[in-house]
């Protein structure tokens, strides 16, 4: 490999990093208010929700797999959530118990997956869908506004820190503990390698199918109820597109779709706040909101670029390998 | 007696593959086997690697009923499987590799986690034992082939075997690699356990072991101390049959040169490669897997891209490949692998028959398909090839036969005239029967007119079919004979025996 190879491996490896100063760079220059502490920790708590519905998704997508429906989840949990508290149902009674409909639809998932054999794609867009319908039938397609409680837990501070940014921290130590440091988790990348040798291996391979599906969608369910908490109410559109979001912040973070690369920390974390940090500043600047969704798709675009270049550039070092 | 098989038969459908094979195999011992393409080998250490059970006959180990049901079962009784293609994950650390399934953990407070400590330690140790001295929180991606070979031995090393089976493993190895290797099988000889080396080297198998085993046609034909065998009975053995009578004869009128490839160089793959083909002519390609034929004709079909070079066709120079244009120009490639790239198995007979040749059917502005049209060409290609099947449009060809699928293959291509077919191992695990009519089909072709660049790994057929046969190695050409040079030896020589001396 030339110097100038081994430089582009270098910046194509690091790219997030490299993207994520360009933008607080450009922001800080942009406005004085951007760098500011308290907008700091406004962008972490900001982006608490979907740091963790994509900390699920880097467990699913690290099997070569996908889910698309972790927007609906989030929609589902929060309107029986809200209607659960609305009734009279104490949050604490709440909480669980929508967590398990978050492992419900993993399950429901990973069977069709690992049992009929159908694509992951394709499954999770019918549990995209109808995650959506149901939610829009219980709400009767009205907003649920949420009792003062619930926006309390979210505004409610544990050793000095917001509650939101403390359940992140949990989930994404765990996530990481997980991933780096279990049987598990380095099963997950034999799979997302090549799933046939894994078979071949021993690993097993169903098991492992099932347990990040169903993380992932515990993880929606989670990050449901932390945007909750921040809003005070569950309007009809809400957790729409927000697994676009969680797919682009786990490949913004290194995350492969080609499966068995990528990591949470710190990737996935760097990938959800680089996308936080771009719609915060877009508000802070004073962007026509209707522009958001174009550099959105403009940085979702130059991900997928960059992975791609990232994965060819791979194969290309791997095949002068084996030159003659 | 260490291992023991008795009477073992196994069958895929009406296809028997083994036909009742007995032989045992002593501690510490190394059998060489060795056979044709297609001969039943494979088949043979996947019952034994527990990949699937036997149709008929017992097999022991160490005096017990031997039948595992998974590679992991094999495993766990002491036989590892050292597979061609290494069943390695590049994107973890050698340590994982080495530990995938059974991570040696501890708890912390209640919670278990890798121990990384233990880890390194084990995995060293076991590195040690094949000689291996880098660290084992190297990925695997970062190894050359040599020692990803050597890591996938020290995995096996990792279950205490008492039989390791090594398939085809110097191909991907330089000359001095292997011959660590050869060492390293020693040692592990002299520690008791016992071998099974697959090879088409014929000369490293007889350096190596201590006995050889000789499969034809899904038997057993001989197996003997290595003393009683040279080169020369090796391969008698093996092939077995006389050819003369097995290979149908075709008229002969050769005409000008069609194809024209000079210095073809893909970066990695080819190297110089610099040959021609007549009309009407059969011209063979011959060499060990992976010595750079598929990669070749894939460029010259226009499926990967070259470097430097060129290609003439019928006397214009060709600068641009892609398979639509080989398809124009009456170029046909039929893949080596018929199930990924030769066929759609889960469409029907005549969808897949009528692929390549779609646009001979269309007609008018819109290039409607005519139906009717394609349906008569189908059935006549089809039956010209002697295909069985039962029903052209309801039936799948997943639910043919291997021979029967490959026809159907060589039916899509006949059905498009190609002027050029390209073979890529066109009797790759058929039957005897079936090849004798596709040898047929090919000769019929080239009598009308068209010309045919066939690799192989049965130098036999080659030598029955073509009338040259160009020899590659290392992604060159190493040699080429003409017909009246064909002399089995010499051939297997260049092509086995000289290819660690060209480097």
């Amino acid at each position: 490999m030339t110097r100038f190879q081994k430089a582009i491996q270098l910046l194509l490896n690091y790219s997030t990093v490299v993207l994520f100063l360009v933008v607080l760079v450009t922001f800080g220059l942009l406005s004085p208010k951007f760098l500011t502490l308290g907008n700091i920790t406004n962008i972490l708590i900001q982006s608490s929700s979907l740091t963790i519905l994509a900390i699920g998704m880097t467990f699913v997508l690290l099997t070569a797999g996908i889910d698309l429906s972790v927007g609906s989840i989030m929609f589902v949990v929060g309107v029986i959530s809200g209607k659960l508290v609305v009734i009279g149902l104490p949050i604490w009674w709440a909480i669980p118990l929508v967590l398990v409909i978050g492992l419900l639809f993993g399950l429901v998932n990973a069977f069709f997956i690992f049992k009929l054999k159908i694509v992951p794609f394709i499954v999770t867009l019918a549990t995209f869908y109808v995650g959506r319908g149901l939610g829009l039938y219980i709400s009767e397609t009205r907003a649920i506004n949420l009792p003062e409680s619930f926006l309390q837990i979210g505004s409610s501070k544990l050793l000095g820190l917001p509650m939101p940014i403390v359940i992140l921290l949990l989930v994404l130590i765990i996530g990481h503990f997980v991933l780096s440091s279990t049987q598990f988790g380095r099963q997950v990348y034999a799979v997302g390698n090549d799933m046939a040798k894994a078979r071949k291996a021993g690993v097993p391979v169903k098991k492992i199918l099932l347990t990040v599906y169903l993380i992932c969608g515990l993880c929606a369910a989670i990050s449901s109820l932390v945007a909750l908490a921040q809003l005070g109410a569950v309007s009809p559109t809400f957790g729409y597109q927000n697994e676009f979001m969680a797919i682009a912040a786990a490949v913004l973070g290194g995350t492969s779709l080609f499966g068995g690369k990528g990591n949470i920390l710190p990737g996935t974390l760097i990938g959800a706040l680089l996308i936080q940090s771009i719609q915060n500043g877009l508000v802070i600047i004073n962007v026509n909101p209707y522009i958001y969704p174009v550099i959105t798709g403009t940085v979702i675009f130059l991900i997928v670029m960059i992975d791609s270049l990232r994965h060819k550039s791979v194969q290309k070092a791997l095949r002068t390998k084996t030159t003659i | 007696m260490l291992l023991q098989l008795k009477n073992i038969k196994k069958s895929f459908g009406k296809v028997e593959v083994l036909k009742g094979i007995t032989f045992s195999l002593d501690e510490g011992m190394i059998l060489g086997l060795i056979g044709e393409n297609g001969a039943g080998k494979s088949t043979m250490m996947n019952l034994l690697g527990g990949i699937f059970p036997p149709t008929a006959g017992e097999m022991f180990l160490n005096g017990e009923t031997y039948l595992p049901n998974s590679p992991i079962a094999a495993q766990s009784k002491g036989v590892a499987f050292i597979h061609q293609e290494l069943n390695l994950f590049p994107n973890l650390s050698i340590a994982e590799n080495l530990f995938i399934n059974q991570f040696p953990k501890k708890r912390f407070f209640g919670v278990s986690r890798i121990d990384k400590k233990t880890i390194n330690v084990k995995a060293k140790e076991l590195l040690g034992q094949v000689g291996l001295t880098m660290d084992p929180n190297k990925k695997v991606e970062e190894l050359s082939p040599a020692p990803r070979q050597l890591v996938e031995i020290a995995k096996a090393l990792g279950a205490n075997p008492k039989i390791i089976i090594f398939d085809e493993p110097t191909t991907s190895l330089s000359h001095h690699e292997a011959k660590k290797l050869f060492e390293l099988i020693k040692k592990l000889k002299a520690q008791g356990i016992a071998m099974i080396y697959i090879s088409h080297n014929l000369d490293d198998v007889l350096k190596l072991v201590d006995s050889v085993a000789i499969l034809r046609d899904g038997e057993l034909v001989r197996m003997d101390e290595k003393k009683s065998f040279d080169i020369q009975t090796m391969v008698k053995e093996m092939v077995g049959r006389e050819m003369l009578e097995f290979f149908p004869g075709r008229m002969k009128k050769i005409g000008k040169k069609v194809l024209e490839v000079e210095n073809l160089t893909a970066k990695g793959f080819i190297k110089d490669v610099t040959f021609h083909i007549k009309k009407q002519e059969v011209v063979g390609f011959y060499g060990l897997v992976g010595a750079g034929r598929s990669e070749m004709v894939r460029v010259l079909y226009g499926l990967d891209r070259f470097d430097s070079g060129s290609i003439v066709w019928k006397g214009e120079l060709i600068d641009k490949t892609n398979p639509v244009l080989s398809i124009q120009r009456g170029i046909a490639f039929l893949t080596e692998d018929r199930i990924e790239e030769g066929l759609l198995t889960r469409m029907n007979i005549q969808k897949n028959a009528q692929l390549a040749a779609l646009g001979h059917f269309t007609k008018g502005l819109l290039h409607r398909i005519n139906r009717f049209e394609a349906k008569e060409k189908v059935k006549e290609k089809v039956y010209a090839t002697k295909t069985k099947y039962e029903n052209l449009t309801e039936q799948l060809v997943s639910t043919l036969s291997g021979g029967n699928q490959q026809k159907i293959v060589l039916a899509k291509w006949l059905l498009t005239d190609p002027e050029l077919l390209i073979l890529d191992e066109p009797t790759k695990g058929i039957d005897i029967g079936a090849k004798r009519e596709i040898y047929g089909l090919i000769n019929n072709l080239v009598e009308n007119g068209s010309s045919v660049l066939m690799i192989s790994s049965e130098l036999e057929e080659l030598m029955g079919l073509c009338d040259r046969i160009i020899v590659m190695s290392k992604g060159k050409i190493t040699a080429s004979f003409d017909k009246s040079q064909f002399e089995r030896n010499t051939i297997l020589e260049v092509a086995l025996h000289k290819q660690t001396a060209i480097l």
